[in-house]
C-alpha cells in the first residue's frame, strides 16, 4: 500500500483525535469523522484522501479509550498508522477494528512525502527519499486478528477466541 | 520466581500462563461500558449476533458521561443502553446514580477480580486489589459476549511509598508528581503496583485516587495489596464474603522501582495541556488567575474530598471572579455530603453542585469554558480540548489546592488553610 504522510507530533490525545465537544455525534461516526484531528491540523478531515498514512512521533493516541478515534481515523480514509510508539488503548484499538498500527522509525518522513509500506515484510520505503526503513512484526495474537479484519470478525470466524 | 499482584491474579483467571509476557485469555469477573462508548459495544454485539451476553450478573452499564442528557443525540444513546439493559436482564446505572468507576468500587469490585471497562480509568478498581483495565468498545463487546478476553500479562513497576502527608498535601499530590516522574508514556503496557508503609496510611478514597490516574503514565492498570482498610471497606459496603487477602510475593520481580518518601511532598499542580506537564505549587508558571474551579469526577469527587472542601470554604465565600462547580461521583456520596451538612457550606460559599456524574470533565456538559478561559480541577486530564473547548487551559490539582484557588481566584497553596 501507498499513500501521502500526514505527518503530527507527539503525544496526539484522543481528545485532539475525537473532541469531547461531539460527543453526541459519537453514534454518527461519519458525521464526527468531518471533525478528525480538527483541534490538532484543521485541514485534515477536508484534505486526507483514502489510502493515506498518518506518521506521527511518540505515544500517539494517548488518553481516553474512546474506541471512536481509531474508527474515525480509519473512515477519513487512512490505511495504516506509523508512530514511533503508541499509547496502549489506542494501539489495541486499531488491530480490533482492522487499523494496521506500525511501529517504526518515524524521523525519515516527512509531510506530504509518499510511503509504501509492506506489512508482510516489515518495510516502509520513503519514495519521495528513496529510504526505508524496516519494522518488527506484531505480536502473532495481533497479526490474526488484524488478518481476520478485526476482533469481531475473528469472533465471528472462529466462535472463540484462536490466537496460537 | 515469585509473583507480582497482577500475574498472581492474571494467572488464576488463565489456563495458559500469568507471568510477564505471556498472552493469555483470561476469565473476566466484571465488565462495564458506559454511555461514551456503549452504544458502540452494543453495536459490535449486534454484528456478532449476540443478544444474550455470558455473565449478566457481572455485567454493567452506566449512564454517567452525560448525566442527564443534555441534547437529543445523547438521550437516543441512552435509550438504547436501556432497552439493551432491559433486554439482556442485566443491570443499568441511570443517571445521577453516579460514576461507573466510583460505583464499581462502592458495590461490585473484590480483591483477586479481574475487571475490563470501556473507559480509560477503569483501573480506579485496581485500590481495591483487583486487575481492572480499560479497553475500547469492542474488547468489552466480546468481553460481555465470551466472559473472557485477551491480554499480555504486564511487567510492573514497583512505587514504594514511605512517610506521612503534611497537612494540605494529599494522594492527588504524590500521583502528579509519580505521573510527572514517570512522563506520559512511562508506565505504557505495564502496571504500577503501589507499595510500602505509607499507602497502609491512606482510606481507600485516597487509595482510587492513586489508581485512577495510574492511565495517565500510560498504565495498563494501577494495584496495591489488600489490608486492614480494603477489607474495612469492603465489610462496609456489604462484600466481605469469601474475603481473601492479595499481597505481591517477597521476591517478585519488577521492571523497576521507585521511591517516594511522601512527608517530603508538597502541594503539585499539573499545567495546561499534559498530565505530566508537573510543578511545585510555588512555581512562578502556578502564579496565575482562575476564571472557573472544578471539584469531583472519578479521581476526586468522593466524601473525602468533598469534606476537605467543606473544611476549607466553610465560613469564607469564593472569589468574585472565580466560578465554583462541585460534582459528587456518585449518589451516595451526594447523600451523605448533604447529611454532613457539606452541600450547604459549598452553597454559602457561592458554589454550583452538579447532579453525580463525570460532570464537565469530558467536555459534554455542565462547566464547558469559554476562549482563553483557565480553569483549576481535580481532574485526571487537561489535554487540549479536554472540557470542550481547545482554546482554554485546564490544570489539575488535588480538592484541597482547588478550594484555596476558588476563595482566591488564582491558584492557591491550601497550607494556609488546613
Amino acid at each position: 500500500m501507498s499513500g501521502r504522510v500526514w505527518k503530527f507530533g507527539d503525544n496526539i490525545s484522543t481528545d485532539l483525535i475525537a473532541s469531547g465537544r461531539y460527543f453526541h455525534l459519537r453514534s454518527n461516526l461519519p458525521e464526527l469523522a468531518k471533525h478528525v484531528l480538527e483541534d490538532a491540523r484543521p485541514e485534515f478531515a477536508t484534505e486526507v484522501k483514502l489510502g493515506d498514512f498518518i506518521v506521527t512521533g511518540e505515544n500517539f493516541g494517548l488518553g481516553s479509550s474512546r474506541e471512536h478515534a481509531p474508527r474515525i481515523i480509519k473512515l477519513s480514509g487512512i490505511v495504516g498508522i506509523m508512530s514511533s510508539s503508541f499509547a496502549r488503548i489506542f494501539f489495541r484499538n486499531c488491530i480490533n477494528i482492522g487499523l494496521p498500527a506500525i511501529i517504526c522509525d518515524t524521523s525519515i518522513f516527512d509531510d506530504g512525502n509518499i510511503v509504501d509500506v509492506d506489512l508482510e515484510q516489515g518495510k516502509a520505503k520513503n519514495i519521495t527519499k528513496n529510504i526505508e526503513t524496516m519494522f518488527n512484526p506484531l505480536p502473532k495474537v495481533m497479526t490474526k486478528i488484524l488478518k481476520d479484519g478485526g476482533l469481531v470478525e475473528h469472533i465471528k470466524k472462529n466462535g472463540d477466541f484462536k490466537l496460537r | 520466581m515469585g509473583l507480582t499482584i497482577s500475574e498472581k491474579i492474571l494467572s488464576k483467571h488463565s489456563e495458559n500462563g500469568g507471568v510477564a509476557g505471556d498472552f493469555i485469555i483470561a476469565k473476566v469477573d466484571l465488565s462495564y461500558v458506559q454511555d461514551g462508548t456503549g452504544p458502540l459495544t452494543l453495536e459490535q454485539l449486534r454484528d456478532l449476533g449476540v443478544s444474550d451476553v455470558a455473565n449478566p450478573k457481572k455485567t454493567y452499564l452506566f449512564i454517567d458521561h452525560a448525566s442527564p442528557s443534555p441534547n437529543k443525540e445523547l438521550s437516543n444513546d441512552h435509550t438504547i443502553l436501556r432497552q439493551f439493559a432491559k433486554e439482556a436482564k442485566i443491570s443499568l446505572s441511570d443517571i445521577g446514580q453516579g460514576i461507573s468507576h466510583q460505583k464499581a468500587a462502592e458495590e461490585l469490585i473484590r480483591p483477586w477480580d479481574v475487571v475490563i471497562g470501556a473507559d480509560s480509568h477503569t483501573c480506579t478498581g485496581g485500590a481495591l486489589g483487583a486487575f481492572a483495565t480499560g479497553m475500547g468498545s469492542t474488547d468489552i463487546a466480546i468481553g460481555m459476549a465470551l466472559g473472557k478476553t485477551w491480554l499480555r500479562v504486564p511487567k510492573s513497576i514497583k512505587i514504594e511509598i514511605e512517610g506521612k502527608f503534611q497537612s494540605g498535601v494529599f494522594a492527588k499530590d504524590l500521583i502528579l508528581r509519580i505521573i510527572g516522574d514517570l512522563g506520559s508514556a512511562g508506565a505504557n503496557y505495564k502496571a504500577i503496583e503501589f507499595s510500602g508503609p505509607g499507602i497502609r496510611g491512606l482510606d481507600m478514597d485516597e487509595r482510587l485516587t492513586l489508581t485512577n490516574m495510574s492511565v495517565e503514565a500510560g498504565a495498563k492498570t494501577g494495584v496495591m495489596p489488600s489490608d486492614k482498610v480494603t477489607k474495612d471497606y469492603l465489610k462496609k459496603n456489604g462484600r466481605i464474603k469469601d474475603y481473601k487477602e492479595i499481597y505481591p510475593d517477597d521476591d517478585a520481580v519488577y521492571e523497576k522501582i521507585r521511591n517516594y518518601n511522601i512527608s517530603e511532598l508538597g502541594p503539585t499542580v499539573s499545567l495546561p495541556h499534559w498530565v505530566d506537564n508537573v510543578r511545585n505549587i510555588g512555581d512562578k508558571e502556578c502564579d496565575v488567575a482562575i476564571d472557573q474551579v472544578s471539584i469531583g469526577t472519578c479521581t476526586n469527587g468522593r466524601i473525602e474530598d468533598l469534606r476537605i472542601v467543606a473544611s476549607i470554604l466553610d465560613g469564607r465565600e469564593k472569589n468574585i471572579d472565580t466560578r465554583l462547580i462541585i460534582t459528587p461521583a456518585s449518589n451516595n456520596i451526594y447523600q451523605k455530603a448533604i447529611e454532613e451538612g457539606l452541600i450547604a457550606i459549598f452553597i454559602k460559599s457561592g458554589a454550583v453542585v452538579n447532579p453525580p456524574g463525570c460532570g464537565p470533565c469530558v467536555g459534554v456538559h455542565a462547566g464547558t469554558l469559554g476562549d482563553g478561559e483557565r480553569c483549576l480541577t481535580t481532574h485526571n486530564r487537561n489535554f487540549k480540548g479536554r472540557m470542550g473547548n481547545p482554546k482554554s487551559y485546564i490544570y489539575l490539582a488535588s480538592p484541597a489546592t482547588a478550594a484555596a484557588t476558588a476563595i482566591e481566584g488564582k491558584i492557591a497553596d491550601p497550607r494556609g488553610y488546613v
